[in-house]
């Protein structure tokens, strides 16, 4: 562990540290391009020059390894001048298009032109042209004339996916990011290149043009498109609703999580977002009388449930509950079902294929919470409540998000399961072939529009936050099961989903200990989870 | 005139076969050099005060200790037979004319290095002195000279001057792009293939063999005290008998110009490249300079490559110097920021300037621009170019002025 200073501050770092991770350490930014933690060094941006004590110019801070006694400055005079022609240079060829361009807001030329550049512009000459708007694959489009040729992207494409599509080519200032021959930029992770591309040289064809990056606003979370759990940031549009057709989430980004996902995400995860803006959204509830379907209120939804609850013997009650709902909704259903001793319930509707997985980050199960769903006693598969449906076993059969028709369920069994039970009621943020041949819907916030906490496949506990408000009068299912337990004479006593989870952690061992507080961003390993056998590799793929 | 060490055999039409090679001694120095310690060896060399003489003149027994004592991995012998230097061709000669030297210099260098596989990257143009070499090559395979403890794989170049920086070469060689190489690690350390390599020049290499067989003193004494040896000239340009001309490294430029038969076209000397294009260029008032490394640092040039470009008073600087810009912004490699843009940029505004259309500030801003990008590079290839784009304003500043309208 060498010892050395910077800038007055002395800091230990890790043997190996380089010296724009040793500044970071004593809070000390070093301006950089090229430079990712994830990737290796190119050393090619040589904006990261700092001062190191006894050498004759400034040296480049990514590729200098902290030593024993070193003696580093930031802020010299020389490193500043240095870095304001560094700025001049990546930016005589830039079209400064400030205006048109999908960076503008978060983009490191105008950050690091503001704090580091602010020369006289001196450059009269016609700027070398390059191609734009170039389609590199479904989810990336380039402008090369705005790209420094940091080669971040290319060495993503070689180190991380290992699919090597990118390169660049032509040689000096007409040197350009292409694809090589034959290639597309179609890999399962190839948005990641957008997000650290640090100008606008990439930029995601879905969000582009949408909305300006300024009227975001953010909140932190979690994919719940498979059981990894990558940890991203919902950017929501709030300010400009006339933008983007309406459509409130804007974009998903990685959030860096050492232990999850590094600084990726899959283009699925990141795309799968769609459902919360989507027509078919669930925004009241609504009754379904001989074929017709009426808009209703809560309160005479949640009557109708609590009356078949409180009528019916347990044994004729049958619950699907969904390994897509979170622990704190898992909770208050199994107090609920506790309170009537109900037994037929069940979270898991196979898959009809299995689902994609590798040895990065995406997962074959398709649900973020299928862990968290078995420890709280929901692991069981559908299949024996919709036979006991089926056989008239049950009169009363509440499913939670699933098209049952959608999973590997024989299509039989489930059409004479709805066809036969008195009162299905379904609770799912988005409309589906169950919903239409249910007696109730009732509609739920989507992932985006409250706060809960999943159980990744490592029985890592991770929260999700709210970004948006419900659409229409859609209610976190903890809530809807909170007032059908108000009408049994039960108080839930929550308000919100973190009361939930301190009953919760209470109650079940496995989460003992926990807190939202403890769980912070980034979240918390159940200690009983390796043991468990949930345990899986970790993200392999994102070692560097 | 100094002894003719590298051009010895040049004179014989048959010198690039084997017999004629053996028949003038040749491959004496391996057989003795094979019956030497490795570190022997290198202390022979060091002792012979050799530089490189590719361009940056470092010792070369000096390089060759770099590498890892402990290293149990191959380590690789590079020759750099890229020259494309503007205003060299003395390479070509050697490979063409004498390829058996350069084996023999790599033989011995392989053997104090401890390297059982060389490769010889070759520029891609240089057409019959590949043909040549690679019948050497043959030949010596056939003759047990090769394969038996180190084998030669001949690599051609595709044509970028980047190629023949030394890592620009290796990434070439192990078939990326021909980017440089961020340092450290250094090749010795670190280089082809992830493996401790030295990269050395055709000519420093062809030195070896006689640094062998007539000893260190007797190298050190053809030349200064800090570099031993003689080394060839490419001479151009404005000269009575342009060629290739081998003289001591002491020899002054004043003198290698005479040997050149004088300036030609006006007879009036108005300046001189000394060390190929990427050295700043002298004004006829400082032509009395030695010819050797130190000799020409001290004039605020570099002997670089000894590719010495002879002007004549008829010349335009300004239009040597946009040849020259053009020349760095097309072969830039674009690997860094600095180099990648600026090269570019001054090319634009020194055409400009010949064009008839430069600023008043031109001048000023290029000077600027070259003086801010120099040192911050991964390789040398921008301060090579800098060295042109100073000196040519500085030195000749009113003739750019008379080109700058409202000057």
């Amino acid at each position: 562990m060498p010892k050395l200073t910077i800038n007055g501050k002395e800091v230990e770092v890790p043997a190996g540290t380089n010296l724009i991770e040793a500044a970071r350490a004593v809070g000390v930014e070093v301006p950089h391009y090229c430079y990712h933690p994830g990737l290796s060094i190119a050393g090619q941006c040589r904006l990261c020059m700092v001062d190191i004590e006894k050498t004759p110019r400034p040296t480049i801070g990514c590729n200098t390894v902290a030593t024993e006694g070193m003696v580093v400055n930031t802020e010299t005079d020389r490193v500043r001048e240095t870095r304001k022609s560094i700025m001049e240079f990546h930016l005589i060829n830039h079209p400064l298009d400030c205006p048109v361009c999908d960076q503008a807001g978060e983009c490191w030329l105008q950050i690091y032109y503001m704090k580091h550049g602010l020369y006289d512009p001196r450059m009269k000459d016609e700027k070398v042209h390059k191609p734009k708007a170039v389609p590199l694959g479904p989810h990336v489009m380039l402008d090369a004339e705005r790209c420094i040729l940091c080669s971040r992207c290319v060495r993503y494409c070689d180190e991380i996916t290992h699919t090597g599509e990118l390169g660049i080519f032509q040689r000096g200032d007409h040197s350009e990011i292409g694809l090589f021959p034959g290639h597309e930029l179609d890999n399962k992770y190839s948005a990641n290149v957008v997000d650290i591309c640090p100008v606008g040289a990439l930029t995601d064809r879905d969000f582009r043009f949408q909305v300006r990056v300024w009227y975001l606003d953010t909140a932190k979370s979690v994919c719940p498109g498979c059981a990894r759990g990558c940890n991203i940031d919902v950017h929501v549009n709030r300010r400009r609703p006339h933008h983007a057709e309406g459509r409130r989430v804007a974009r998903l980004k990685p959030r860096f999580n050492a232990e999850v996902n590094k600084w990726w995400l899959c283009d699925a995860g990141r795309y799968g977002f769609g459902f919360v803006d989507a027509p078919d959204r669930l925004v009241v509830p609504s009754q379904r009388e001989g074929g017709t379907s009426t808009d209703a209120t809560w309160e005479q939804g949640i009557a109708a449930v609590a009356g078949a609850l409180r009528r019916l013997p347990p044994a004729q009650i049958g619950v699907i509950a969904s390994p897509k709902m979170a622990n704190e909704d898992l909770f208050a259903l199994r107090r609920l079902l506790e309170l009537r001793g109900v037994t037929q319930v069940a979270s898991q509707v196979p898959p009809r294929t299995q689902g994609d997985e590798d040895d990065f980050l995406i997962r074959a199960d398709k649900n973020p919470n299928s862990l968290g769903a078995e420890l709280l006693g929901f692991g069981a598969g559908a299949r024996t409540v919709i036979e006991a449906a089926g056989q008239r076993r049950l009169k009363f059969l509440w499913v939670f998000g699933h098209d049952l028709l959608a999973g590997a369920l024989p299509e039989r069994d489930v059409l004479e399961a709805l066809r036969v039970v008195d009162t299905v009621v379904f609770t799912g943020s988005n409309a589906n072939w169950t919903s239409a041949h249910s007696h109730w819907v009732l509609p739920a916030a989507a992932w985006t529009e409250r706060e809960g906490t999943y159980t990744n496949f490592e029985g890592r506990v991770q929260r999700f936050r709210s970004a948006i408000e419900p659409l229409g009068q859609a209610l976190p299912e903890w809530d809807i099961i909170g007032r059908v337990m108000t009408l049994l004479g039960e108080s839930l006593q929550a308000t919100r989903a973190e009361h939930l989870f301190r009953q919760l952690v209470e109650a079940v061992p496995a989460f003992a200990g926990l807190s939202y507080q403890l769980l912070g961003d980034t979240g918390r390993t159940l200690a009983t989870a390796g043991a468990s056998g949930h345990r899986g590799a970790g993200p392999s793929g994102a070692a560097s | 005139m100094a002894e003719i060490v590298l051009m010895r055999n040049f004179s014989n039409p048959d010198s690039h076969t084997l017999a004629a090679y053996r028949a003038g001694g040749g491959y004496a120095a391996w057989d003795k050099a094979r019956q030497m310690e490795p570190a022997a060896i290198t202390e022979e060399v060091k002792k012979a005060n050799l530089r490189g003489l590719g361009g940056a003149g470092f010792p070369t027994g000096t390089k060759w200790s770099f590498i890892p004592k402990n290293h149990t991995g191959p380590v690789y012998l590079v020759v750099n037979a890229d020259e494309g230097e503007p205003g060299t061709f003395k390479d070509r000669y050697l490979l063409e004319r004498d390829p058996h030297a350069l084996i023999e210099g790599m033989l011995i260098a392989a053997r104090a290095v401890r390297c059982t596989k060389s490769f010889v990257y070759i520029r891609g143009e240089y057409i019959q002195p590949w043909r040549r070499f690679s019948a050497a090559v043959k030949e010596a395979y056939d003759a047990g000279l090769l394969g038996q403890g180190l084998d030669i794989v001949i690599h051609r170049g595709a044509g970028a001057y980047i190629c023949g920086e030394e890592t620009g070469l290796l990434s070439s060689l192990e078939g990326k792009k021909g980017w440089p190489k961020i340092k450290p690690p250094f090749p010795a350390i670190k280089g082809a293939f992830g493996q401790p390599t030295i990269v050395n020049n055709v000519e420093t290499l062809c030195c070896v063999p006689p640094i062998v067989a007539r000893g260190a003193e007797w190298f050190a004494g053809l030349g200064t005290k800090t570099q031993g040896g003689t080394r060839m000239y490419s001479v151009s340009g404005r000269v009575k008998k342009p060629a290739v001309y081998e003289a001591s490294v002491s020899i002054t430029l004043r003198q290698l110009i005479e040997m050149a038969g004088g300036v030609s076209g006006t007879g009036r000397l108005k300046a001189v490249v000394p060390g190929g294009g990427s050295a700043a260029i002298l004004t006829a008032d400082e032509i009395d300079v030695t010819m050797d490394v130190d000799g020409l640092k001290n004039a605020g040039t570099m002997i670089g490559s000894a590719g010495v470009m002879v002007m004549d008073e008829s010349v335009s600087i300004p239009e040597a110097l946009m040849v020259l810009a053009r020349f760095y912004a097309h072969e830039s490699c674009g690997q860094c920021t600095p180099c990648r843009e600026s090269t570019g940029w001054i090319y634009k505004m020194v055409h400009r300037i010949v064009d008839g259309h430069g600023h008043k500030d031109d001048l000023d801003t290029i000077l600027d621009v070259a003086k801010r990008g120099a040192g911050t590079t991964i390789c040398a290839f921008y301060d090579g170019a800098v060295g042109p784009y100073i000196s040519y304003i500085e030195k000749f500043r009113a003739e750019f002025e008379a080109l700058i309208p409202h000057a």
